[in-house]
């Protein structure tokens, strides 16, 4: 049993940072992130933690500097959000390439123009390709867990890929909330020292960043494939034992009242309890709802998505991001997955929560009458619909 | 699920207010949230701050709309009709106004009305400066009594752990609100 | 054939000497040693490191690996004792023999 605090999302993730023994925390403070870095400087600076903490001149050298200390054998953890991990853009490849485990709490922010500092999902759905294992926390208490996993998975000897652990900006960053916050000793027995493969060690030189010509690169982009693909079972395995020592469950993806459900929500992130609790008003109307939320969205849960699909007529996706000119990206994916499935549901894609916009039960409300509308037609007439969109603020351009 | 607004100006102490409450209802064994309206950060701009207190784990997490109460850390605030202080409350909701006036004299409809001169109590308490003088704490003690959903105990627990400075004297403060707050 | 290893980690240090890089020159820096004024313009120069320094204690001049030489001529644009109109040239560039 851990110590219960009501704290902030950011603080959830630095409590993880410290718990988890991290020893490299290169990082350059950005709202809604920036209360990560102040955390860990507090830390280091009480002797709480024996890390070392590098404020570097910008995200893409504090990636930078995350890389070289990994290479070096180091556990390191680093935050940021929107802006920020577009200047780390560059070095996230690097990492993810050359195997580094390295972990990072993403403040999930909108992306400029214009500039906006609230949640969006924009941030880290640009980054679905860049090799890094991708997590999305519901809470404060998933926060904390998931970083906590997140090395675990991470540094796995059949993985060894870089994670990033999504946390709603301010919705989540800035929100106090009650959290059980493990003991030291219990993570140590659950989070072993990371045990790199190779090391940068001045008495063995070894050349790291190498080059990889055509007749390598593909092979080791394909090392890589399989190092994702095994993720999947190294996920399920680390959440399980994250459950039986600390009791609480996760799972790729977290189904509610879908077992009868016509309409299945898709969510990720903070908005997914609001989706439950409007799930259980819409059921108390008559509509068959239920919510499906994804936890992991990188390696995407195939199987799991097609279990869900089997269940519904009609899958309402929320997308808080939107890839211009095709759709939101989760409905993208989910739509690949179902590309082969012949029996598959109506698939209806809610552009929502841009920029911070808050999502209500209204919300819920106006994509269940969408869906139950598809599932009268036997049809979808629109496939991506903005959610509430004031539409009176449009025409001016 | 008890849901209460707090409108203060950038500076106040409105977003401590609802956080420490957070702290305070969770050490009782309840539910908890509390976050700002996000993004306002310069001193003397309007603020809003939001708490839920629940006996079930909280899952809901948009923007309180039809709060249970209302607390007004800054009189003037009445005034300013883009804080819309007013907004949502909930038929029979309480509302509690840091002012020297009584209940009586202030225009709430239906609402059940508290006042407390929290302004007051914190310059006695050497709480801030006299020019910015700190009156969360008062309102904190306030809150207690007017609601009824914390106690009194937790309350002097969670700003005593809290307060990064001053212990003492925010805890006397939050006593003293209690003790006068008017419209009991 | 190697296999490919994790990260692209090349596990041999100084793996690039076995690759001679200077064998594609169509021009190439030729040393006069007795002019040579022991300066090293040319080794701090010199992009490819293919130049061993001078000492100027022992009067040793500069050597140039031809094994890494690219011939890009560089070496003999920064030659001080070819910049200075009292002394003789040092460094010169010819035509690679085949």
């Amino acid at each position: 049993m851990g110590v219960k605090q009501v704290v902030k999302g950011n603080f959830a993730t630095a409590v993880a940072a410290k718990l988890a023994r991290v020893d490299v925390v290169p990082a350059y403070p950005i709202t809604p992130s920036t209360l990560f870095p102040e955390q860990i400087s507090q830390y280091v600076a009480n002797g709480e933690m024996d890390a070392e903490l590098l404020l570097t001149e910008s995200e893409h050298s504090a990636m930078s500097a995350a890389i070289g200390a990994s290479a070096a054998g180091a556990r390191v953890a680093t935050a940021t959000a929107s802006q920020g991990l577009k200047l780390m853009s560059e070095m996230l490849f690097i990492a993810s390439g050359m195997r580094l485990p390295i972990v990072a709490a993403i403040g999930n922010r909108a992306l400029s123009a214009p500039i906006n500092i609230w949640a969006d999902h924009s941030d880290t759905m640009a980054e679905r390709d860049s090799g890094w294992l991708q997590f999305y926390a519901e809470n404060n208490q998933a926060s904390l867990d998931l970083m906590l996993m997140a090395f675990k998975i991470a540094e796995d000897h059949r993985v060894l890929l870089p994670a990033m652990v999504g946390l709603d900006a301010f919705v989540l960053t800035h929100t106090m909330e009650g959290v059980d916050v493990p003991l030291q000793e219990e993570v140590d027995e659950f989070l072993p020292p990371y045990e790199p493969v190779y090391t940068l060690d001045v008495n063995k030189p070894m050349t790291f960043g190498s080059f990889g010509t055509p007749a390598h690169y593909t092979e080791f982009k394909y090392a890589q494939w399989e190092a994702m693909e095994r993720a999947r079972e190294v996920i399920d395995e680390v959440f399980a034992q994250f459950e039986e020592k600390f009791g609480r469950k996760y799972e790729q993806v977290s189904e509610y009242r879908t077992d009868d459900a016509d309409i299945i929500f898709i969510t990720m992130g903070s908005v997914s309890g609001t989706a439950r609790a409007a799930v259980d008003r819409l059921r108390e109307r008559g509509i068959k709802a239920g919510v499906a939320k994804m936890v992991v969205f990188r390696p995407f849960p195939f199987e799991r998505i097609r279990e869900v699909a089997s269940k519904a007529k009609v899958l309402a996706i929320l997308d808080r991001a939107v890839s211009q000119g095709l759709s939101g990206p989760v409905f993208a994916d989910i739509s690949s997955a179902l590309a082969n499935v012949s029996d598959r549901p109506l698939l209806m894609d809610f552009i929502i929560g841009l920029g911070g916009r808050d999502i209500t039960f209204k919300d819920f409300d106006d994509m269940a009458e969408k869906a139950q509308k598809a599932l009268k037609d036997g049809k979808v007439e629109q496939e991506v619909n903005w959610v509430n969109l004031r539409t009176e603020l449009l025409g001016g351009e | 699920m008890y849901e209460a607004r707090f409108h203060g100006r950038g500076g106040q102490g409105a977003v401590t207010a609802a956080n420490i409450l957070a702290a305070a209802a969770y050490s009782e064994g309840k539910y908890s949230q509390a976050f700002p309206i996000f993004g306002v950060e310069r001193r003397g701009a309007p603020v809003a701050a939001f708490l839920r207190i629940d006996e079930k784990p909280i899952d809901i997490k948009f923007q309180i709309y039809e709060p249970d109460a209302v607390i007004i850390q800054d009189p003037s605030l009445l005034e300013v009709k883009e804080a819309n202080v007013k907004g949502g409350l909930k038929p029979g909701g309480i509302v509690l106004v840091n002012t020297k006036k009584e209940p009586s004299e202030l225009d709430f409809g239906d609402a059940k009305v508290y006042t407390i001169d929290a302004t007051g109590i914190a310059l006695e308490n050497r709480l801030g400066t006299q020019t910015n003088p700190i009156v969360n704490t008062a309102i904190i003690g306030a809150f207690v009594r007017a609601t009824g959903t914390i106690s009194l105990d937790a309350a002097v627990k969670a700003v005593y752990e809290l307060s990064p400075a001053k212990r003492d004297e925010n805890v006397a403060a939050v006593k003293a609100a209690y003790e006068r707050v008017k419209g009991v | 054939m190697d296999k490919i290893t994790l990260g692209a980690v090349n596990t041999e240090p100084g793996s690039s000497l076995n690759y001679k890089t200077g064998s594609w020159r169509t021009m190439k820096p030729v040393l006069t040693p007795e002019n040579c004024i022991f300066c090293n313009m040319c080794w701090q120069y010199c992009p490819d490191s293919a130049i061993e320094p001078a000492d100027p204690k022992e009067k040793k001049p500069i050597v140039i690996d031809y094994d890494y030489c690219k011939g890009c001529g560089i070496c003999v644009q920064e030659c001080l004792a070819n910049k200075n109109v009292n002394l003789k040239d040092a460094l010169a560039m010819v035509p690679e023999e085949k």
